[in-house]
């Protein structure tokens, strides 16, 4: 066990290093790992993390795969901040592709301009309904938001599944699991001919800016932080914890739902049993690795979407299965809470006996929370 | 309904509800010295594809299961490791432990899809076998069955008859009592949090060993998760962690009995039942915030630090 010695102040040097620590650690794992599966493992890295950036195409694939990330890891984060632990991003994502293909599919075929925007509400409503329920449980019974909302994931997508193979598929589709595709009035513009990127990725940043403002200059952000950092703070001070939770899972459930409307009436176009490759729980990863702050959830992003990316085509060009990706994900995550040591704890050299001696509030053991 | 027919419906649901016995088990243990461990879903699945590869590899169930266990308690030394010796937050590290347990089985898993294996048999009591009625019933099970029972009377008397129970204990409710009185907090912390490890790993091996033989990616199905509901159902106590499990196993095979006893519901709202039930129970159980109180390890989710 290193010996630690508790900082007299968190180090602000160390907040910002741990992410980079984290991520260099995950590149000397990945090596180590290509070199286990006999890959070369520098041309390995080429392939994972170069690659994919060289072409046009590539990069727009890249802004596509890092918006969902963006969106729902800002939500989440705010719901991190104050200490509401909505995991089920994943399931609100799924409501959110639900209901803004339902709408869809309703209008489908009619070429108005307001689809698109009803959509859009519908999406983040779906959302925001399927958080609403671990907000109701935990403010009304006090049950724990982490296993309901967790739970929740395999209902919504449960249903969805339901609904692609029984009442929503589509009757010309060869009885294959899915609906019919969505109409160019249904679907969001792209940002650029031949690229896949659309402006959901200009809202996601639009979101980013106004998640800042939120969290950092309005009162309703400061008082969420406060309850999540000072619980007994925050009650002395007469924050309601009841509406930081409602708050917390609305405002991540509804940018979880909006990411689902992103992606069924952008790169997929229709509803399928699957929607996202688990981009509600990658966003988890997303938050802590962003430190919880709108700017780092968008760096986070980026790096994630490029580990999706860099699974794909290390699948096709070295043959390595794209689960890697969750692997390394997954080995992000654990090197950044394991580097978060030094931003309270320092290491120390062991004392020799003489300097041990210590006042009795040094000796007393000191009981954290 | 005849009794005959009631035979594999109530061995199944035991068949069903054994892994999440154990996983239960194992959790209620690291609760009880105060560590929440939310990594059980990733180390069940990582049990499951070790004890699954291994068992391949080997022909050989019980090598199977001994990785499965032993795949369990090194995910759970990684957490332990971060939590209690690195100080990190123990639900952001839960979270990180089945994240990378869904990443890491899905790795490793990829060789062994599509592959099958003959699974574990009922063990054959001979002559209780042959019991009517209760013969089918009661002995013929296989050995991980029983094992789950044996481990229920362990963990009940390890609880309330032994030292280091009470010790376990105490360390749950105040690690800075426990750590004045010169008891090894973190060791002790470190073994309770390898025992939930081996545990769910064990979970894991019975899923692709036992009830379904072969892998399938993420085949737990949020299994973990509900076995950390069933330790708040349970109130922290043995007994209930195990009717809580037959409980739920009751409602998962549900989905394979519902159409043939004449429930005309499509099998994907079927298969939701678990996890609703799961949200039913926990609302019945946390709507009394003393219920939950009176029976929480006072220290759980805390991470403590002893200075000397």
């Amino acid at each position: 066990m290193p010996n630690l010695e508790r900082r007299a102040q968190p180090s602000t040097l160390m907040m910002f290093a741990s992410p980079v620590i984290a991520a260099v650690c995950m590149l000397i794992t990945g090596y180590l790992l290509f070199t286990l599966l006999g890959k070369a493992p520098l041309h390995a890295y080429w392939v994972f993390f170069i690659k994919p950036l060289t072409t046009a195409y590539g990069i727009g694939e890249w802004l596509l795969k890092a918006t969902p990330l963006i969106l729902c890891g800002l939500g989440l984060a705010i719901g991190f901040r104050a200490s509401v632990f909505n995991i089920g991003a994943e399931g609100q994502l799924t409501m959110g592709a639900i209901a803004a293909g339902g709408v869809g599919l309703y209008f489908n075929g009619m070429d108005a301009r307001w689809i698109l925007p009803l959509m859009m509400l519908a999406g983040i409503a779906g959302g925001m309904v399927w958080a609403a329920i671990p907000a109701f449980l935990r403010t009304r019974f006090n049950t724990s938001e982490i296993l309901v909302s967790l739970m929740l994931v395999y209902v919504a997508q449960l249903f969805l599944g339901f609904l692609v193979q029984g009442p929503w598929r589509d009757p010309d589709g060869f009885n294959f699991p899915q609906t019919k595709m969505f109409t160019e009035a249904e679907m969001l513009p792209l940002l650029m001919e031949g690229l896949r990127t659309n402006i959901s990725f200009i809202l996601a940043l639009l979101l980013v800016a106004a998640s800042w403002f939120y969290s950092h200059k309005m009162f309703a952000g400061f008082r969420m932080q406060v309850s999540g950092l000072a619980p007994a703070a925050a009650r002395y001070a007469g924050f309601s914890e009841k509406r930081n939770v409602w708050l917390a899972l609305l405002i991540s459930g509804g940018m979880a739902g909006l990411a689902g409307m992103g992606e069924v009436a952008g790169p997929i176009g229709q509803l399928q049993p699957v929607i996202s490759p688990g981009y509600g729980f990658a966003a988890i990863i997303v938050a802590y690795v962003g430190r919880l702050h709108p700017l780092g959830v968008l760096l986070a992003s980026l790096l994630m979407s490029l580990l999706y990316l860099g699974g794909e085509t290390a699948q096709m060009d070295l043959g390595l299965p794209s689960a890697v990706t969750g692997l390394f994900q997954g080995l992000l995550l654990f090197y950044l809470l394991a580097a978060d040591i030094f931003i309270n704890f320092r290491i120390k050299a062991r004392k020799r006996p003489l300097e041990q001696i210590r006042t009795v509030a040094q000796v007393v053991p000191e009981e954290q929370s | 309904m005849n009794i005959e027919q009631m035979i594999p419906i109530l061995a199944s649901t035991v068949a069903a509800a054994t892994p999440l016995a154990y996983a239960a088990f194992g959790e209620l243990v690291t609760e009880r010295a105060g560590v929440l461990n939310l990594g059980v879903e990733g180390m069940m699945l990582v049990g499951a594809i070790a004890g699954f590869a291994v068992a391949s590899q080997t022909g050989s169930l019980g090598l199977g299961f001994l990785a499965g266990t032993l795949a369990g308690v090194l995910l759970a030394l990684i957490f332990a490791t971060l939590t209690l010796s690195l100080q990190t937050n123990q639900v952001a590290t839960g979270l990180a432990l089945t994240l990378f347990g869904v990443g890491l089985s899905a790795f490793i898993g990829k060789s062994y899809v599509g592959l099958s294996l003959n699974g574990l048999h009922p063990m054959s009591i001979s002559v209780l076998g042959q019991i009517p009625f209760l013969g089918p019933l009661l002995f013929h099970f296989d050995i991980v069955v029983y094992g789950s029972l044996a481990l229920l009377f362990a963990l009940q008397w390890f609880f309330t008859r032994s030292h280091w129970g009470l010790v376990v204990r105490a360390v749950g409710e105040s690690p800075a009592s426990a750590h004045a009185i010169g008891y090894p907090v973190i060791r002790i912390r470190y073994l309770a949090i390898l025992f939930g490890g081996a545990m769910s790993g064990l979970a894991g091996a019975y899923l692709s060993l036992a009830i379904t033989p072969m892998w399938v990616e993420g085949m737990t199905a949020g299994r973990g998760w509900i076995a950390l509901a069933l330790v708040v159902f349970a109130t922290w106590k043995p007994m209930r962690v195990l009717l809580g499990a037959y409980l739920f196993g009751g409602v998962t095979i549900l989905q394979f009995y519902g159409q043939g006893m004449g429930i005309h519901v499509p099998s994907e709202i079927l298969s939701m039942l678990p996890y609703l039930v799961t949200i039913v129970v926990l609302v019945l159980i946390s709507r009394n915030p003393k219920t939950i109180l009176l029976n929480q390890p006072m220290s759980l989710g805390h991470s403590f630090y002893p200075h000397t």
